[in-house]
């Protein structure tokens, strides 16, 4: 079966890329601020029914149905090796298109978009764990606080 | 007008109009090859059906065409500008002499082609004409002259929309017709517009007036549009199957009406774009009466291809994949099957040998059958393979039945050809075969009768994209098995007669006087370690893959519904265990279980249980073998393996003589001590006495029993909780409870009291020690005593992890013999890790024993670090591996 339509025409991408341009939604994982290139980002999720799948790797929940299609479930915590969050109950996910598949990320909190100029932006700091390096396309700095730019593809082992 | 006709005119239409386009491009790309070469194809194909068909007009005039292109490929002609303007002129009148053809059903014979065929000949020979130039194209009939060649022809592009609209609006079907991208597949012809269908309207603004065009009557739509088509329909059957699942939770609901109309508006969409996808298997049939025939003329064969129910459509999917499949089998029914004509004179069969292809529908599946009247399958040659190849050792084979041997012929690297001919026999056959129909959810089988032929069977669903699936649960979760895997479904429980029995915790089922393996969903799914709930209820799915039939225990079993099968996500693909995932009626996402992987999933007994369970349908790790019955005393029949039993002997009792007491007799000039199988039994003084001879290292021992009944070939699963001394415990064979024979404890009986004082023999050497690793208790109780008798000392534990555990305790050994396939830890991983950890034990000879040698797995064993490889019951071989390697003295 071919893949499924991508939403997103052409003209309409062209006109919306560079406003958004620097816009990410945010998300915290273990009161680190990450962010997800907004175009990547196709819905945020509240507490789902998630399918288990058997003898999946640990860091993938399962799987889910959205609007009718199939949505995999990945655990940002497990990925990035931190220890589950004592009430898994309140997750929120993030559901990104990649290679014309949806996954949901599951994070802890949601937050908001955010415009972030690139003058802010900084490469991945040489000292950072390789585990997060990996996945990390670079950081914000922001008032009181860094982002993270999450390599969505590398998040996923699709590289 | 005959269909052949009809196919011919709308195929070369569509020819012709590639041909334009390439032609084009040739002239202004001259020296590519390729696209010479497509050209020359196109019109070759051209001239062909024409001389098929008996129309020589248009035959000698794409002849001539052809001759100049062939000049183009082997560039013993320039593509000049006047050359193509001679080719395209002869296109032109080609088209025209077929625009005549459709209206009147025959060639036109008003006027002629000299003038084109005198130019193109001239032009072949190198001598371009002027008069090229002048030729014009002629006016030869009303239709060529008021309908432009370019839309008369050329099929129409359009009409994606236009199908979809003509579905939406549930319009009788149209003429829309699945194309393949390959110009060689003929079109389907779809039915026929019955009232004025938005179609029509389409196809007359092509073909103006009443005489529409054949070739405006179908379209080409591309694959990847009817593809996400066929997608969006998915989607909605989905969204169907939901609401009417919300539905029958409510009762008198307003959506009622409405949504019976959806569900078989819904319905009839599917069939409709299912329909479009349809192709009848006789265009993967085409090109096989031209193999066939060739191939008679090149063996000298005479062979008769029958092929029945070419109309059978199929997914176009499906036909593309199974073309090759096809093909290559009805090649080796040629090839291979039929005999030469003398040879089946000789045998009383008709001079011309048969091969039939039929295809049929039963079911939601489609059934092709290719069979011959041949010489069936050569099973000496087969099995002679197998011993070349190394697939399997004599005695294996010993152990096998006809159909089971007959098997390896789906094996890589099996062909049985004893010469490479053209045609098959290059040994990539029916392995790759099977593997294709598998892939897409078909079964092969097959029979063969040696001299009367041979008989395949191939069942494939209709379409992949929508399959039919048992719904299961097990450990709450639900799983989809796709239907056509499925023979048949039993309820188990600790009360009902059917009862799942453990061996050596593997499941088992007796189901109609067989042992059916089972494989735990739980287990292989790993949601759990308990197999059955706690009181026993279970429900076991039977299922077929190839030849293997097995069942899956589940907890549950739910309805069968229609699933669309989706992919599963990148990041999942390595789970080779699903085949897809699906959501359901209820909105949940499920995944969709492969019973294929399954069947190789279940660790290292997987190999063994396709195996076992191919024909025999045995527990895991227990393959046939030959089993000595006899009777001794009273109670059930007792058996031993034969491999066990060095000769079968009838002593004159009169030569039974007593050495305190203990009965023996002299053979071949020793003395043999004779135990009775039956304990404190009394000989009698005449007669002839049966005798079990078992042989050790230049020793003998008689086993004295009352009657050898038979030697049968069969599974030992026995149950071991009922043991006495004497008898391992009891299984089935030959359908009766039976008694297997300790054999082990005859012989240290024997040697204690025969042989008790020469002990000594072995005192003035130091004992060697021996550790055996194995999980089989019986096993364990058959080589521990023949290891001590040979004069070792032997420690005996079930698995490696224990083994380990005995090295941590500081003990050493001189060798260990290790079984391959154990829980826990198997062989090969225990070895690398003996062999890779410094330790004591590091250097040791490690042999390894295993009851399935395949060379895969020797080359594994040598190359993990095992010191040699013996197959398991090759006791002789076993003790000789260890004599020669610990004679230099212990380490």
């Amino acid at each position: 079966m071919s893949a499924l339509p991508v939403p997103a025409t052409g003209s309409a991408l062209t006109v919306t890329e560079d406003a958004t341009q620097g816009m990410y939604v945010t998300m915290t994982i273990a009161n680190q601020l990450f962010g997800i290139p907004v175009l990547k980002v196709q819905d945020v999720l509240g507490p789902q029914r998630i399918a288990h799948v058997p003898l999946a790797p640990p860091e993938i929940l399962g799987s889910l149905n959205l609007r009718g299609r199939i949505v995999t479930a990945v655990d940002v915590r497990t990925r990035l090796g931190l220890s589950p969050l004592e009430d898994g109950s309140k997750s929120m996910s993030v559901v990104v298109e990649h290679e014309d598949e949806l996954y949901s990320l599951v994070v802890d909190k949601v937050g908001e978009v955010m415009q972030l100029p690139t003058t802010d932006f900084e490469r991945n700091p040489a000292t950072l764990d390789p585990s997060w390096q990996e996945v990390s396309n670079g950081i914000y700095r922001l008032q009181g606080t860094l982002l993270i730019v999450l390599n969505v593809a590398r998040f996923l082992r699709a590289e | 007008m005959d269909d052949l006709l009809r196919d011919f005119l709308t195929e070369t239409s569509e020819n012709l109009a590639t041909l334009d386009v390439e032609i084009v491009r040739l002239e202004q790309n001259p020296n590519d090859p390729d696209l010479i070469g497509s050209i020359f194809r196109l019109v070759h194909t051209i001239k062909g059906t024409c001389g098929f068909l008996g129309l020589p007009r248009l035959e000698h005039l794409a002849h001539a065409g052809e001759n100049v292109l062939g000049k183009f490929r082997d560039r013993e002609l320039e593509v000049t500008p006047v050359a193509v303007d001679l080719i395209l002129k002869s296109i032109d009148r080609i088209k025209v002499l077929l625009a005549y053809l459709e209206q009147h059903e025959k060639e036109s014979d008003e006027g002629n082609d000299e003038d084109l065929i005198t130019a193109l000949n001239a032009m072949a020979d190198g001598k371009p004409q002027s008069a090229a130039a002048k030729i014009e194209t002629p006016v030869a009939t009303p239709i060529a002259a008021n309908e432009p060649d370019e839309f008369g022809f050329v099929p129409v592009m359009a009409g994606d929309l236009a199908s979809l609209d003509a579905n939406m609006n549930m319009a009788p079907p149209v003429a829309v017709s699945s194309y393949a991208k390959a110009s060689e597949d003929k079109p389907v012809e779809a039915p026929k517009p019955v009232a004025a269908a938005p179609k029509i309207s389409v196809a007359e603004e092509g073909g103006k007036g009443a005489a529409s065009s054949v070739a405006d009557q179908s379209i080409r739509v591309n694959v990847a549009q009817l593809e996400s088509l066929m997608t969006t329909v998915s989607e909605l059957v989905l969204t169907r199957n939901q609401l009417l699942q919300i539905l029958r939770g409510q009762k008198d609901s307003a959506f009622l009406g409405p949504l019976q109309r959806l569900n078989q508006v819904t319905s009839e969409l599917q069939d409709g774009v299912m329909k479009t996808r349809m192709q009848p298997i006789g265009n993967a049939w085409a090109k096989l009466p031209r193999i066939v025939r060739d191939l008679a003329h090149e063996l000298n064969k005479k062979i008769d291809l029958q092929m029945l129910g070419a109309e059978t459509e199929l997914d176009r999917q499906v036909l593309d994949l199974i073309k090759d499949p096809l093909t290559h089998m009805v090649r080796n029914s040629a090839d291979h099957g039929i005999e030469l004509p003398a040879d089946r004179i000789k045998s009383g069969k008709p001079e011309i040998g048969t091969v039939t292809l039929k295809a049929y529908h039963e079911g939601g599946h489609i059934i092709i059958d290719i069979v011959d009247d041949g010489r069936g399958l050569a099973l000496e040659k087969i099995k002679s393979k197998i011993l070349e190849k190394g697939l399997a050792t004599e005695s294996e084979l010993s152990g096998m039945t006809d159909q089971q041997i007959m098997q390896f012929i789906f094996k890589a690297g099996f062909s049985t050809a004893a010469q490479v001919t053209s045609v098959s026999g290059r040994g990539v056959g029916m392995d790759v075969v099977r593997t294709n129909i598998e892939r897409i959810g078909g079964t092969v089988d097959f029979k063969s009768i040696a001299g009367k032929g041979s008989a395949f069977s191939i069942k494939i669903p209709l379409t992949l994209a929508i399959v039919s699936a048992l719904i299961v649960e097990c450990a709450d979760e639900r799983f989809a098995v796709p239907q056509i895997s499925v023979i048949e479904l039993v309820r188990t429980s600790q009360i009902s007669e059917h009862r799942v029995e453990l061996i050596n915790e593997t499941p088992v089922l007796r189901l109609r006087n067989r042992l059916l393996p089972l494989v735990s969903l739980r287990k292989t799914l790993k949601l759990g370690d308990e197999d059955i709930k706690a009181n026993g209820d279970a429900f076991i799915v039977v299922a077929q893959v190839g030849n293997a039939t097995f069942g899956i225990l589940v907890d549950r079993v739910f309805d069968t519904e229609e699933i669309v099968v989706k992919p599963v996500a990148k990041i999942l693909r390595n789970l080779n265990i699903f085949s897809g995932n699906t959501i359901l009626g209820d909105g949940s996402v499920i995944m969709i279980l492969d019973l294929n992987a399954i069947v190789s999933h279940v660790g290292d007994g997987g190999s063994q249980l396709q195996q076992a369970a191919a024909v025999t349908q045995s527990a895991r790790g227990e393959s046939k073998q030959s089993l000595l019955l006899f009777r001794a005393g009273a109670g059930a029949q007792k058996a031993v393996p034969l491999a066990l039993v060095a000769r079968l002997e009838e002593i004159n009792r009169a030569n039974i003589e007593y050495s305190e007491g203990s009965p023996m007799v002299q053979y071949r000039e020793k003395l043999m001590p004779l135990v009775s199988a039956t304990a404190g039994a009394i000989i009698p003084a005449e007669g002839m006495q049966a005798v079990l001879v078992f042989a050790d290292k230049g020793k003998h021992m008689g086993l004295m029993v009352d009657e050898i009944i038979d030697i049968v070939e069969d599974h030992l699963h026995v149950d071991l909780t009922g043991r006495r001394p004497g008898a391992l415990g009891t299984s089935i064979i030959a359908g009766k409870a039976t008694d297997v024979v300790d054999a082990a404890y005859y012989l240290s009986q024997a040697f204690q009291s025969w042989f008790g004082e020469e002990d000594g023999a072995f005192e003035g050497d130091v004992l060697r020690r021996v550790l055996l690793v194995e999980d089989s208790p019986f096993f364990r109780n058959l080589l521990t005593p023949l290891l001590t008798v040979a004069g070792y000392d032997v420690t005996s534990v079930e698995d490696p992890i224990q083994a380990l555990k005995l090295l941590e305790d500081g003990l050493m050994f001189d060798a260990i013999v290790s079984d391959i396939e154990m829980p826990n830890m198997n062989g090969f991983d225990f070895v690398s890790k003996l062999r890779n950890e410094e330790t004591r034990w590091s250097r040791l000879p490690i042999f390894a024993m295993s009851s399935h040698a395949t060379p895969r797995d020797l080359d594994r064993g040598r190359q993990v670090g095992f010191t040699d490889y013996v197959a398991k019951f090759n006791r002789e071989g076993l003790l000789n591996a260890l004599h020669e390697n610990l004679k230099g003295g212990v380490q």
